[in-house]
Order: C-alpha cells, then sequence, then structure tokens
C-alpha cells in the first residue's frame, strides 16, 4: 500500500497568487484608461464636426450633440474646395507611393544582385542621406522645382518623393535575404534578367512591397512642410495643408465645427488604411529597428 | 548578372537609372548645393556672394536662432523621456495576457497615423481656455486651467502634451517589436531564482530591449530636433515668440527673408546636432550592450 501523501508546492510557483490578481486588474485598468485618452480626442473631433454652429461654443461642453447634423461638412466644402483636396491627397499618396515601389525595387535589385564598380559606396553614399534632415535638401531643392516649373503643381509633390533612401535600403535588405539559386534557375531556363527579376523575384516580394508601400503612402498623406513651400493654389493643396489653411479662412471667431469637419476627412482615410492594413504599417515603422 | 557587354550595360541602365537620376537631382544634388550655399550670401536677386565662415559667425550671435535652439531643447528636454518612459510601461503591459491586447494595441498607435496638422487642430481645440474640453474637465476637479496656447508659459508645455499623446504608440511599438525577441524562459529562470516581478522587468526584459530602446529614441531625438508642425499648427511660434523652434527659422529665412546662404548655415548646423546625437547614442550603445 502506497500512502498518498498531499503534492509539495513547487518553488517556481508563487505563493502570492491572489496579489497577482488584482496586480493584473490593475494593469488591466490603467490600459484601459490610457485608450480612453487616446481615444478621446477622436471623439471630440468627430462630436464637434457634428454640431450646429449655435451648439459649438455651449457650456458645459457635450460629448454626445443634440441634434447631430452634417452641417457642417456642407458649410466647409462651399467656402472651400475640401473634396479637391482630398482628391489631390489621394492622387500625390498613390501616384507617391507607387513611383517609390518601382524606383525602390529596380534598384534594391540592382544592389542587391549585380556586380559593378563603386556599387557599395553609391549605396553607402545614398544610405547616408537618411541622416541629413530634410531642412539640408529643403532650399536647393525648392530653387530646382520652381526651375522645373512645378510650383503650384502637383508633379511638384510626386516626383521629388518617389525618390526615397529608405525604401532603396529596405527592398535591398529584403532581396539580400533571398537564396540566390531562384534567379540561377530562371537564367538557365532562358530568362532575361529583367524577365527574372519580373516573373520570379517581384511576386515573392510582396511583404517586403506592401511594408514599403504603406509606410510610402502614410508619410504622402499626412506631409506637410513640403506642400506648404511649394503650392499656394487651393485648388491644388493636399488635406494637411488644406486644414492648417482653413484655419485662417474663416475671420473673427474660428468656426471650430467647420475645422474638425475637415479634420474628419483627412484623418478617417488614413484610419481606414491603417484598419485594413496593420501588419504593414507597423512592419513600415518598426523596419531597421531589429538589426539582423 | 550573366549577360555580357552591351546588353549588360543596357540591364545595369534600365535598373539603376531611374534611381540614380532621382536621387542625384532631388537629394545628392540638392545636399551639395546646400553645403556651397552655407558658405554664400544670397537674396534669390543678385548672384550669391561668397560670405565664407560669416553665416556661421552670424548664427551664434543671432538671439532668435538662440532661443529658437532652447525652445527645441525644452521640447526635447521635456518630450523624449517621458514619451520613451510611457512607451516603455505601455509596451510592456500590452506584452502580457491582457484581454483585447490587439485593440488595445491598434488604439495606442492610432494617434501615430494620424496627420500632425489634424491633430494640432483637434488639440488646440480641446485646449481651448473656455470652451475646450480639457479646462472644461478640470473645472470639473475643482482646477482652474490655464490659458494654455494664449499663455507664453504654458504654449510649449501644451505642444509637448499633445506631442506625448501622439507619439506614445510610436515607442510602444518599436518596443513591442523588440519584446518579441525576449525569450519567456529567461523570465521562468530569473522566478525560479527568486526575482520579483520589478526584478524580472528591470533585469531581463529591459537590458535585452537596449537595441529597441535606443533605436526608439535615436528617432524620438532627431525628430524633436526638427519638430515643426504641431507648432506651426498650434501657435505659430507664439504668444510672443513663446514656441520658436529651428526649423521655424530655417523657413523663415528662406521663404520670408530670402537669406538663403543663411538659412542653409542654419540646417548644416542642425545637420551637427543630429549627426552629434547619432553619433553619441550608437556609441552608448555598444558600451551598453554586451
Amino acid at each position: 500500500m502506497v500512502t498518498r501523501t498531499a503534492p509539495l508546492p513547487l518553488a517556481a510557483t508563487p505563493p502570492r497568487r491572489r496579489s497577482f490578481a488584482w496586480k493584473a486588474w490593475l494593469t488591466f485598468g490603467l490600459l484601459i484608461l490610457g485608450a480612453a485618452v487616446m481615444l478621446m480626442p477622436f471623439l471630440w473631433m468627430i462630436s464637434t464636426s457634428l454640431k450646429p454652429e449655435g451648439a459649438v461654443l455651449a457650456l458645459p461642453p457635450r460629448l454626445v450633440p443634440e441634434s447631430p447634423t452634417l452641417q457642417a461638412y456642407r458649410d466647409v466644402a462651399q467656402s472651400f474646395p475640401l473634396w479637391r483636396a482630398l482628391g489631390n491627397s489621394a492622387l500625390v499618396a498613390v501616384l507617391t507611393t507607387l513611383g517609390q515601389l518601382v524606383v525602390a525595387s529596380t534598384s534594391g535589385y540592382a544592389f542587391a544582385r549585380f556586380h559593378f564598380r563603386g556599387r557599395d559606396a553609391l549605396f553607402s553614399l545614398i544610405l547616408a542621406t537618411l541622416m541629413v534632415p530634410f531642412a539640408v535638401t529643403m532650399t536647393p531643392l525648392f530653387i530646382i522645382v520652381k526651375t522645373l516649373g512645378w510650383t503650384n503643381s502637383l508633379l511638384g509633390l510626386i516626383v521629388p518623393a518617389m525618390f526615397s533612401a529608405f525604401g532603396i535600403f529596405l527592398m535591398r535588405q529584403f532581396f539580400l535575404s533571398l537564396p540566390k539559386e531562384l534567379e540561377e534557375a530562371a537564367t538557365l531556363d532562358g530568362c532575361s534578367t529583367f524577365g527574372t527579376f519580373a516573373r520570379v523575384m517581384l511576386p515573392l516580394s510582396g511583404p517586403a512591397l506592401a511594408t514599403l508601400g504603406v509606410f510610402a503612402f502614410m508619410a504622402s498623406w499626412n506631409n506637410f512642410l513640403w506642400p506648404l513651400l511649394i503650392v499656394s493654389d487651393q485648388n491644388l493643396m493636399t488635406l494637411p495643408l488644406a486644414l492648417a489653411t482653413l484655419q485662417g479662412v474663416y475671420p473673427g471667431q474660428t468656426q471650430w465645427n467647420l475645422i474638425m469637419a475637415g479634420a474628419v476627412v483627412s484623418v478617417l482615410p488614413m484610419i481606414l488604411v491603417f484598419l485594413l492594413a496593420q501588419r504593414w504599417v507597423v512592419a513600415g515603422m518598426t523596419a531597421g529597428s531589429v538589426k539582423g | 548578372m550573366y549577360e555580357r557587354g552591351l546588353k549588360r550595360r543596357l540591364t545595369l541602365a534600365l535598373f539603376l537609372g531611374p534611381a540614380l537620376i532621382g536621387i542625384g537631382v532631388f537629394l545628392l544634388g540638392p545636399i551639395v548645393a546646400s553645403f556651397v550655399l552655407a558658405f554664400t550670401s544670397w537674396d534669390l536677386l543678385t548672384p550669391p556672394r561668397w560670405a565664407g565662415l560669416s553665416n556661421f559667425t552670424r548664427l551664434l550671435a543671432d538671439p532668435e536662432v538662440r532661443s529658437a535652439l532652447s525652445h527645441t531643447l525644452t521640447f526635447i528636454v521635456l518630450y523624449v523621456p517621458p514619451v520613451m518612459l510611457l512607451g516603455l510601461v505601455v509596451a510592456i503591459a500590452l506584452n502580457r495576457n491582457v484581454p483585447g491586447r490587439g485593440l488595445l494595441r491598434a488604439v495606442y498607435f492610432l494617434p501615430v497615423v494620424t496627420s500632425w496638422v489634424a491633430v494640432a487642430l483637434v488639440w488646440k481645440w480641446l485646449l481651448n481656455p473656455s470652451y475646450g474640453l480639457l479646462n472644461n474637465l478640470l473645472a470639473v476637479v475643482g482646477v482652474t486651467g490655464p490659458a494654455w496656447l494664449f499663455d507664453p508659459r504654458f504654449a510649449m508645455p501644451a505642444v509637448i502634451l499633445t506631442s506625448l499623446w501622439k507619439d506614445v504608440g510610436f515607442v510602444m511599438t518599436i518596443l513591442l517589436a523588440g519584446l518579441q525577441n525576449v525569450p519567456e524562459e529567461l523570465h521562468e529562470a530569473a522566478a525560479i531564482d527568486g526575482a520579483t516581478e520589478f526584478q524580472q522587468t528591470r533585469f531581463v526584459t529591459v537590458p535585452l530591449l537596449a537595441p529597441a530602446i535606443f533605436f526608439a529614441l535615436t528617432i524620438s531625438l532627431i525628430n524633436s530636433f526638427q519638430v515643426f508642425d504641431q507648432v506651426y499648427v498650434m501657435t505659430g511660434g507664439g504668444p510672443a515668440g513663446a514656441t520658436t523652434v529651428l526649423i521655424e527659422r530655417i523657413v523663415k529665412n528662406a521663404f520670408s527673408y530670402n537669406a538663403m546662404g543663411y538659412a542653409a548655415a542654419m540646417s548644416w548646423a542642425l545637420f551637427v546636432l543630429v549627426f552629434a546625437t547619432s553619433f553619441v547614442l550608437t556609441r552608448l550603445q555598444r558600451r551598453w550592450s554586451w
């Protein structure tokens, strides 16, 4: 007969089980509180944009509008080409992104696979430009764009932004991580270099292209300083510039419901992109943070 | 690759040509031009005149540059440590098995994907002294809120508060990516050795996170030196010049005063600050990691 003894408590299980539970709840509670702080400005923005003019400055402020209306959206569009700005932003972001993808994937591939004199020095030079603040290039870039006649045109917003050192770096890293055997097999089958790149390598680059694409789109969508310098025509403004300009459009008391309506229009599309492509947004943000 | 001669050159030109032309014209060219400009005096109307180092000596004595630099440094000192600490705390909390973890991460990240101009306008409205949400919430607790953006003493803190709200999610995301690389076994081993939770965080998690922390810190610092959008929209440098920053000075000199050479010199001074910061951080990281 074996006498059974109670199992010995393992040293690894802490005796403070209960305190752990309240700690977990405290953590969770604080996280929820923080999330509320994060969301509140967005709710305040939406709420204000749905208020009629008379209700905006009511005290105490109400978070839920009594009689929500889309009037502010109509009003703002009447005095300012806001929908046009939305279209400009979309066009500029899409074309900039496509341009960046083409330029970065082809040149990234060349830096990863081709052998030519000065390759590494050239790549280091391009990489070094990442250290240079935009303010340094700003003035000469403005003069170049002005010489090309691209001030007050969407071209001036799109073309210079297509060439990104970050993109070239990202794509080169990715191609270096792919095995060479794939290309060798394609070459033996009689594929040209370009054919190998287009039919074998690009289809494998989905994750890298998505990371760079989402990142480029976001940067373009939110860019402010460059449009501020080269665009003054209201019909050619992108959303951030339109919003900043909108601030000064209404004389006297700022009409916050109109401004917030503009803010909603500029924020919602990016939030949608983020919710649909969250993984790639995060990948783009953290690229380069985890050193391989 | 495997092609030879002319065909090889053509292929190379096809792949590299567009990128090199674009980088040359829109990136490397402007960098070189800006460097040359920094040693000239140019008002866009008359041809540039050689100015030697005079732009740089003028820079050091310029009271406006001095105050812009001190405001920028104030921003850095009051913004970088809190954003790093808050980001770290949130990242560690959200690395645990809390309910709704994915959703919470998305919520904290939401301000990061929002354009600075929109954020600045929303906060400008939130911070409105009489009708804004913040002061009315403070009034409920019996605190009379300051005039924020209208008060020279509170304008910069208000801009910093807004920046913290916007960027905590960024630091959190970088650190969460780093936390994926901290093996769970190490925590278990530390727990068996009798380490409390705080000690585990302090002696296991944070040291292993060092690369991610340095990366987030470097990016945050580099961006802080170039703080502009939020200041431009929220205060325009005011009230009474209390929030002028370096980039704002460079833009003003280049595009309002047509002092192209002086603005270029200023931008290179900014580059030196950014470069020195990165350099010091890289050195520190080497010494700190083992």
